[in-house]
This record gives C-alpha cells, sequence and structure tokens, in this order.
C-alpha cells in the first residue's frame, strides 16, 4: 500500500467515525437510557429491594460475596453486559437495517478504503460505546446498593487493557451475529444468543464459584462473555477470586481474533456479491 | 479511455448457476454520456455492480482510469461516483450532511467539505432542503441528493443505474438537464436504462444489451439509420392472407428498403420521399388494409430487428 492510499485509507477511516459520532451525538438521551436502564434496574432490584425485603439476609449470593454484598459481584458484571450490549446494539441491529431494507451500506462501501476497514471501523465505533456504557455502571453501582460495593483497582493497565479488549470483543460479536444473520431474524438473536450468553457469562456470579458444577464451569469457556466478566472482576474486585488473569487475557485476544476475522468476512461476503 | 471493460463475465452460482454477464468488452471515452440499453435481466446491472467495484467478476478485467477494480477496489472507488437503482442516501444524517460527510471520507478537509457542500446544495437546488432528512424527500429530490452526493469527489466517472426508474415525467426530465450538465463539467457519465427515449435523448454512444452480451454499439443516429430507411409504415390488416402478397408488391415500390410481416400486419421501411406513402397504399389497394401508421425508425426499431422481442416483454 502506497503513502497515499494509507493517507486516504485513514482520512475515510476518520471520516466514518465522525460521522458515527455527529449521529451518536444526535441520539445521546435514548443512548444513555438504554444503556442504564439495565445496570439500574438489577442493582436497585437486587442490590435494594431484595435486602429490604428480607432484612438483608437473603439475597442468593450473600455468602459468597463476603462483606461487599451481591452488588460486589454484580458490579463487574453488569459492567461486561453494558459491554456486550452496546456492541450489538451499535454494529449488529444498525447492520440488520442497512443491509436490509435500506442498502445504506452500498453507500459505505464505496469509500475509497478497503471493505475491511469499514468493517473495521464499526467494531471500534462500537467499543467506544461500550466503554462508556461500562463507565456509566460506577455510578450506578456506587449509589443504589444498601451494602456499600467493595471495589480496588490494584492495576490500572490491567484494567484499561480488559475494558479496551472486551468493548473490541463486544464490537466483533456484534459485527458477527449482523453480518451471519438474515435481517428479518434479527429480534430471534435475543432469545437465541443474547439471553443464553448472558446468563452463562458469569455476570451474575464468578467463574470460580461453579466449581461445584464441573461440567458447567468447564463449558462456559466458550462463552466470550465469562472473559469480559472475569476481567472485570479481576481488575475491578479481586477479593472474591477470579480466573488467572493470563487465562483472562488468553481468552479474550483468542476470541476477539476469532470473532474480528469472522465478522469482517461476513461482512465482505455481504457486501460483494 | 475512462472505462475499460474486457471479457467480463459472471455467473451468479446455484441451482441452476445464472448467467448474468457474458462476455461484454466496452471502452468508453471519457467525456461522453454513454448508455446500456437493455431489458431488465439483461445484465446492465451487474456490469455496473462490478466496474463500481460492488460485485466480484468470474472472469474478464474492469479498469476505471486504469485501475484493475478487483486489484486495487479502493483506489478505483476515488474515481468512481455511483448512484444505485435504490436509494443508499444516510437516513441518520441530514441532506447537507450526506453530503457533507461524503466528502470527508473522501479526504477534503472539514472546510472544503462544508464549501462543496454548500455548492453541490446549490447547483442541485436542494440548499432550502439542507436541514431536512432523507425520508422527508420525494422521489425526484431523492435521486437528485444522491447525484450530488455521487459527483462531490469529483469523480471521473459516474455511474447512474436506471436513473429514471420510478420518477415522474417532470423529475426525468430535471435528471437529464442535470446530468447533461455533468458532461459540461467534464464528468464521464454511464447509465443504464431500459427506456428509448431516455437512451436517445441523453447518450452520444450507446450498446444494446440482451442475455448478457452487447448486440450492437454505435451512436444513437447511426443505430437508428442501420435499420434502413428513415420511415416506417405500418400496414394493419384485416387478414393476414394477403400479407405476403403486399409484402411483395411494396417492395418493388421505388425507395421501399425492406418489408416484412409483423403481429398486425406488414412493416415497411422506406426512405422518405415525395410520394412514398401514396405509392404504398396504392401497391397494397384491395389487399385488405384496415389502418396505416407511419413512424421514424426509433432504437426500440433497432432492438425488435436484433431481437424479433420488444424491448418492455
Amino acid at each position: 500500500m502506497t503513502l497515499a492510499m494509507r493517507a486516504s485509507t485513514t482520512s475515510a477511516f476518520v471520516g466514518l467515525m465522525r460521522r458515527d459520532l455527529r449521529v451518536l451525538s444526535r441520539e445521546i438521551a435514548p443512548f444513555l437510557i438504554r444503556v442504564a436502564m439495565n445496570p439500574l434496574l438489577f442493582l436497585f432490584v437486587f442490590t435494594y429491594v431484595m435486602p429490604h425485603m428480607s432484612g438483608g439476609a437473603a439475597s442468593p449470593m450473600a455468602g459468597m460475596a463476603g462483606a461487599g454484598g451481591f452488588g460486589t459481584v454484580l458490579l463487574p458484571g453488569l459492567m461486561a453486559v453494558a459491554i456486550m450490549f452496546s456492541g450489538i446494539a451499535a454494529v449488529a441491529l444498525p447492520l440488520s437495517t442497512e443491509f436490509g431494507i435500506t442498502r445504506e451500506i452500498d453507500d459505505r462501501v464505496m469509500c475509497p478504503l478497503p471493505i475491511a476497514a469499514v468493517a473495521a471501523e464499526k467494531i471500534v465505533f462500537s467499543a467506544f460505546q461500550s466503554i462508556i456504557a461500562a463507565a456509566l455502571v460506577f455510578p450506578l453501582a456506587y449509589y443504589i446498593p444498601t451494602t456499600p460495593v467493595l471495589a480496588h483497582v490494584s492495576s490500572w493497565p490491567f484494567l484499561i487493557t480488559v475494558l479496551i479488549l472486551a468493548s473490541l470483543l463486544a464490537g466483533a460479536l456484534g459485527l458477527t451475529i449482523g453480518t451471519s444473520v438474515q435481517p428479518k431474524q434479527i429480534g430471534l438473536i435475543f432469545g437465541v444468543v443474547v439471553v443464553p450468553i448472558t446468563f452463562l457469562g458469569c455476570v451474575y456470579y464468578p467463574w470460580a464459584a461453579l466449581n461445584h458444577i464441573r461440567w458447567l464451569q468447564v463449558l462456559v469457556l466458550l462463552n466470550p462473555i465469562v472473559y469480559m466478566s472475569e476481567g472485570l472482576r479481576a481488575a475491578l474486585t479481586p477479593s472474591l477470586g477470579h480466573m488467572p488473569e493470563f487465562f483472562i487475557l488468553f481468552g479474550l485476544i483468542v476470541f476477539l481474533a476469532l470473532l474480528t476475522r469472522q465478522g469482517i468476512l461476513g461482512f465482505s461476503k455481504r457486501v460483494l456479491s | 479511455m475512462i472505462v475499460e471493460i474486457l471479457g467480463l463475465r459472471k455467473v451468479y452460482p446455484g441451482k441452476p448457476p445464472v448467467t448474468a454477464v457474458d462476455g461484454i468488452d466496452l471502452r468508453v471515452e471519457a467525456g461522453l454520456i454513454y448508455g446500456l440499453l437493455g431489458p431488465n435481466g439483461a445484465g446492465k446491472t451487474t456490469t455496473i455492480s462490478i466496474a463500481t467495484t460492488r460485485a466480484l467478476p468470474t472472469e474478464g478485467v474492469v479498469k476505471i482510469a486504469g485501475v484493475d477494480v478487483v486489484a486495487q477496489p479502493a483506489l478505483a472507488r476515488r474515481s468512481i461516483g455511483v448512484v444505485p437503482q435504490y436509494n443508499t442516501l444516510d437516513r441518520s444524517c441530514t441532506v447537507a450532511e450526506n453530503i457533507f460527510f461524503h466528502c470527508l471520507y473522501f479526504g477534503m478537509s472539514r472546510g472544503e467539505s462544508k464549501a462543496r457542500t454548500a455548492q453541490l446544495l446549490e447547483q442541485f437546488r436542494l440548499s432550502d432542503r439542507a436541514g431536512m432528512y432523507p425520508q422527508a424527500l420525494s422521489g425526484g429530490l431523492a435521486q437528485r441528493l444522491q447525484i450530488a452526493r455521487a459527483i462531490a469527489h469529483y469523480p471521473k466517472v459516474l455511474f447512474l443505474d436506471e436513473p429514471s426508474a420510478g420518477l415522474d415525467p417532470q423529475s426525468r426530465i430535471a435528471m437529464w438537464e442535470a446530468v447533461q450538465g455533468l458532461r459540461q463539467q467534464g464528468i464521464t457519465v454511464v447509465l443504464t436504462t431500459h427506456y428509448m427515449e431516455e437512451a436517445d435523448e441523453l447518450c452520444d454512444r450507446l450498446a444494446i444489451i440482451d442475455h448478457g452480451k452487447i448486440l450492437v454499439e454505435d451512436t444513437p443516429t447511426a443505430l437508428k439509420a442501420s435499420v434502413g430507411g428513415d420511415k416506417i409504415v405500418d400496414l394493419k390488416l384485416h387478414s393476414f392472407q394477403n400479407a405476403s402478397e403486399i409484402v411483395g408488391r411494396v417492395l418493388k415500390v421505388d425507395g421501399v428498403t425492406s418489408a416484412e410481416i409483423t403481429e398486425a400486419g406488414v412493416r415497411i421501411f422506406a426512405k422518405s420521399g415525395e410520394g412514398i406513402i401514396t405509392q404504398v397504399v396504392n401497391a397494397s389497394d384491395g389487399l385488405g388494409v384496415r389502418d396505416l401508421a407511419t413512424t421514424e425508425p426509433s432504437l426500440e426499431t433497432v432492438f425488435i430487428r436484433m431481437t424479433g422481442r420488444d424491448l418492455r416483454e
């Protein structure tokens, strides 16, 4: 690739980012409501309402969570869910309309950059939204639970690495889903993919706590969300016990590489006949 | 040559496989309005999709301004503007933003993009709708915006796929004027159409395409002249029993170049001249002629002569 072509790819990429940023800034309120609603309600029901109902003892995870309460288990898990939902909402859902009725994608594909870069831009911009979504969970987890959440960042570089990898991974997942599913089936994806990977993603319980159900503990290793929630758990609430850090990073990188490849291939296949 | 197509073939896999383009060779000189005329399903859109990097050829080479579209699609796209058959406007952006971001994608600075946007909105008379969203535009306006956006990065060639499909007659004429204006700015235009009048009115050169092959390629005037004669006389008959008799007789008339039996009666091609119609009528007198119509040869006549079919079938 010559210098001029690299410059043109870069400027087209930046142009696409600016366009996405403009559209997002115009829809900032619906965006914030969308990303905040799930963690808000989860925290409210499980760490505020339920403890009040039973005098603080009956929370299902109270024992496991130690002094921090269920909120401490939920904080990293809800961040992982926020990151993943953002990836789906920012890539998979818009793609289903762009591929479907409007074929708007044909316009983006005519930009002077490789098709793979158009797909990569979607992953990167989605990651940006995921990070905002994850950051929103913090204030909610600070104010809502009755028992204060015990969060402690021992390594900022580790937290930032996990956050970035997890956010890119969510975008790649969104791209893979958005390009592999027919537009009219996109609604079904929530039931068939999103809900199962969330519930089996070590979001509402630490992976270590699955040691009593060994087969499940092994099976969930195929779920990329596990590495997202365990990574954030290791970075934010290490007192709970988590997967080895090396293993988390390995899982995040492997799934990121796999899903990015799959997503870009699927994207090229959909736009090039 | 701004567009060079060599031995282009496109086969869509499936059962059975569909050959959409079956060996097309085409060269378009810079500065022309070039038309691909043919019925629906002839392979026009596929040819354009390949030339604009949105489909991959099974065989053959397409070069735009010397750049191979398969080997270097991103580079080729810098020279290409495209308006597909369907509306691909960015629904999340306003009319002005559609052009503005397009300019950014093609590497213009913010300032340049703003200036170019204002200029194009003015040129295409869209300034008063700059803040509207594409969903609110009529078909004609959306089409105009698509053309404005497609040429915003100063492409060398603009591809228009069925530009007048779905437009009312008034918008169609406005679109023709816009396209002629582009030629004056030095932009080569390649368009597909299945409207004869459009091809005739607008194009400097034409290729007539059917079943993925080019049947003939020339200027509209030369194509029409190729029919042989500049006057067509259609005789409608009560019955066909005397049809061949009529053909035999009118062929003896001075100035008649050919005659053939059609579904409605007999079609006669002749050089127009004093008394030709009277002579044809006299020659067929008493053989059951019900009615008579005369026309000039059109591209439709050319197409029917080449394929034996009507373009609209």
